[in-house]
């Protein structure tokens, strides 16, 4: 194993992204001798707190500092990064939205090869990195080779790999800005606008009654709107309602939208892709209602109904509302 | 403008249940239903709405088969003024990077303002049009979810970012964006319009006609390759509630009791 392992990591006012570890752990899996090293970009005092906070897990890290660095532009990144990296490197870089705009177009400048969005990685054969991938919102999974002798860039999922120990070093911090120079755009950042708050914040219900593609057709919410209301509960989302316009973005949870802490989540007619399941933390208790045995929901579930959502959750509601009547 | 909507033609997973076939080499493909890939589907319709606004015609091409062909007759009835299948046994078992470098000796031949792509494939990873801009020159954006064209030059954007936040940019035209589901409501497209568009050409392109060395894409020119499918072992896996929907609906209760959901 000769190829040097670098990962590229995003920095917010000097906080590096949740990802540093997470990738970390990955460059061990590509080879448990690795000693990865760590790149960060950005402008001012923020970038040198930022590789600082780096260094005590990376024992080299190489700081990039450039004005037109300020915020993360791909386009900008990728000008840096081709003109520090050495050639046949292998680029480790996380799977998010930053990620897709940088990982594809950087391997044509590297001139090496790229894997998207990959979950898992079985180590280096010969001249092939295996790695794992899924296909179809996770319905099926592949073993996947890349040829690495003149280099891979691959874009890894956000929480597929759990940080490990072992990181804790007192590294050194490199200095690769004069490689850089003058960086030009053809893209230009303007400014973020932030979601408009929602007639409910589902971020803080403690149960939510979701719907998906399953709900099939507009007037059907109706549905999950009864069920909610008899259990004092709220109607959330998967993205094919928002993207269908018939729930507002503020109700969609996922890693695009929301995310959420419920103590009860039903997903209905969910199948459960990952990034709708980024949106779900804190454990909730995940009562999956799909017809379909084989959606991927069902692994994460706790218990599951295999059956059509359109018809159990008028039952389901009337059985609440008798329960209710009961104990009142 | 000139706008090309690269699109594909996948196994339609709202249709389907993926399973494995019987090998594990592939996914058993034998009575799947397929369609244009989702996000394709938006691209094109965005393509349609600029062309209304802003003049010029909408291309839609797709690196495939004679089957793929009947993804482009769906978008020529949605709209689109010309579709062209890239085709040749060159093509086949390219990676990410071959399918780009198809597009690319499309795009070179033809010249458009604007490229649109959808933001990534049920079966592959947001990989083409990020290197295909790259392999032009061209400036890149992906998860666009809104375009405002602000003259011949440049476009204002916004990307999808975490939380529902969106990335507002100015880019320089020609440009490559990926563009995200739910950035407009695509148009329906009936039967009827189908049987319009299914006498018209579609023009074929293959290796030479653009001008492509057979060794740097398909097969040969891959360096990324999938060795098989599989389908992990599970974790715990739901516990699934058997009975009549109402016996289950009473168990459901008492569960969702016993974690203080129900009061």
């Amino acid at each position: 194993m000769t190829a040097r392992i670098f990962v590229y990591i995003v920095q917010k006012g000097g906080v590096p992204d949740d990802s540093a570890a997470e990738l970390f752990a990955a460059a061990k899996k590509i080879d448990p001798a690795a000693c990865p090293t760590a790149i960060v970009a950005g402008s001012g005092a923020e970038l040198d707190v930022a590789c600082n906070v780096l260094s005590a897990f990376y024992a080299e890290v190489w700081k990039v500092a450039n004005d037109s660095l300020a915020y993360p532009n791909a386009e900008l990144v990728r000008q840096a990064l081709v003109k520090v990296l050495p050639p046949g490197g292998i680029v480790l870089v996380a799977h998010n939205h930053f990620g897709i705009d940088l990982g594809p177009g950087l391997s044509i400048k590297l001139n090496a090869a790229f894997v998207s969005d990959v979950v898992g990685i079985d180590g280096v054969e010969g001249t092939d990195l295996k790695v794992v991938r899924q296909e179809f919102g996770g319905a099926v999974s592949t073993h996947v080779r890349c040829k690495i002798v003149a280099g891979a860039v691959i874009n890894l999922r956000p929480g597929a790999f759990k940080p490990v120990e072992g990181g804790a070093t007192m590294g050194s911090v490199v200095d690769k800005s004069s490689l850089v120079g003058a960086l030009t755009a053809k893209r230009r950042y303007l400014t973020t606008v932030v979601a408009e708050a929602g007639d409910v914040d589902i971020t803080k219900e403690s149960v939510l009654v979701s719907i998906g593609r399953g709900i099939q057709e507009k007037d059907n919410i109706a549905i999950a709107q009864e069920l909610a209301e008899a259990m004092g509960a709220v109607v959330s989302c998967s993205r094919p309602v928002v993207d269908a316009k018939w729930l507002p973005k503020s109700r969609q949870v996922g890693s695009s939208g929301q995310t959420v802490k419920p103590k009860i989540y039903l997903a209905c007619g969910i199948s459960g892709s990952f990034q709708h399941l980024a949106g779900l933390k804190g454990s909730p208790f995940i009562v999956a209602i799909n017809k379909n045995p084989r959606a991927p929901i069902f692994q994460v579930a706790d218990v599951g109904v295999v059956t059509d959502m359109l018809e159990f959750i008028p039952e389901l509601t009337e059985r609440v509302r008798e329960m209710r009547k009961v104990s009142v | 403008m000139d706008i090309l909507v690269c699109a594909r033609r996948v196994p339609d997973t709202a249709e389907n249940e993926i399973q494995l076939n019987r090998t594990g080499n592939d996914i058993e493909r034998d009575d799947l239903v397929y369609s244009i890939n989702e996000p394709d589907n938006y691209a094109v319709e965005e393509a349609l709405q600029i062309v209304a606004r802003s003049g010029g015609k909408v291309t839609v091409a797709t690196v495939g088969t004679d089957d793929d062909e009947e993804i482009l007759r769906r978008e020529m009835a949605m709209g689109a003024n010309q579709g062209v299948l890239l085709s040749d046994e060159a093509f086949s078992g390219s990676d990410g990077k071959g399918i780009a470098t198809v597009l690319k000796g499309f795009v070179q031949k033809e010249k458009f303002d604007l490229i649109l792509t959808g933001v990534q494939a049920e079966d592959a990873g947001a990989q083409v049009g990020g290197m295909l801009a790259a392999m032009l020159d061209y400036p890149f954006a992906s998860l666009v979810n809104s375009i405002e064209v602000l003259d011949g030059n440049r476009l204002k954007i916004s990307r999808e970012i975490e939380g529902g936040n969106r990335e507002m940019s100015e880019i320089d035209l020609p440009c490559v964006l990926s563009i995200q589901t739910g950035i407009n409501e695509p148009r329906y497209v009936g039967m009827r319009g189908i049987r319009q568009v299914a006498s018209l050409e579609i023009p074929t392109y293959g290796a030479p006609d653009l001008g492509i060395d057979p060794a740097s894409v398909g097969e040969a020119g891959a360096n990324v390759k999938r060795d098989d499918y599989f389908v992990p072992a599970l974790g715990k896996g739901a516990e699934i509630l058997q009975g009549t929907n109402e016996e289950i609906a009473d168990k459901l209760i008492e569960l969702m009791k016993a974690k203080g959901g129900l009061q």
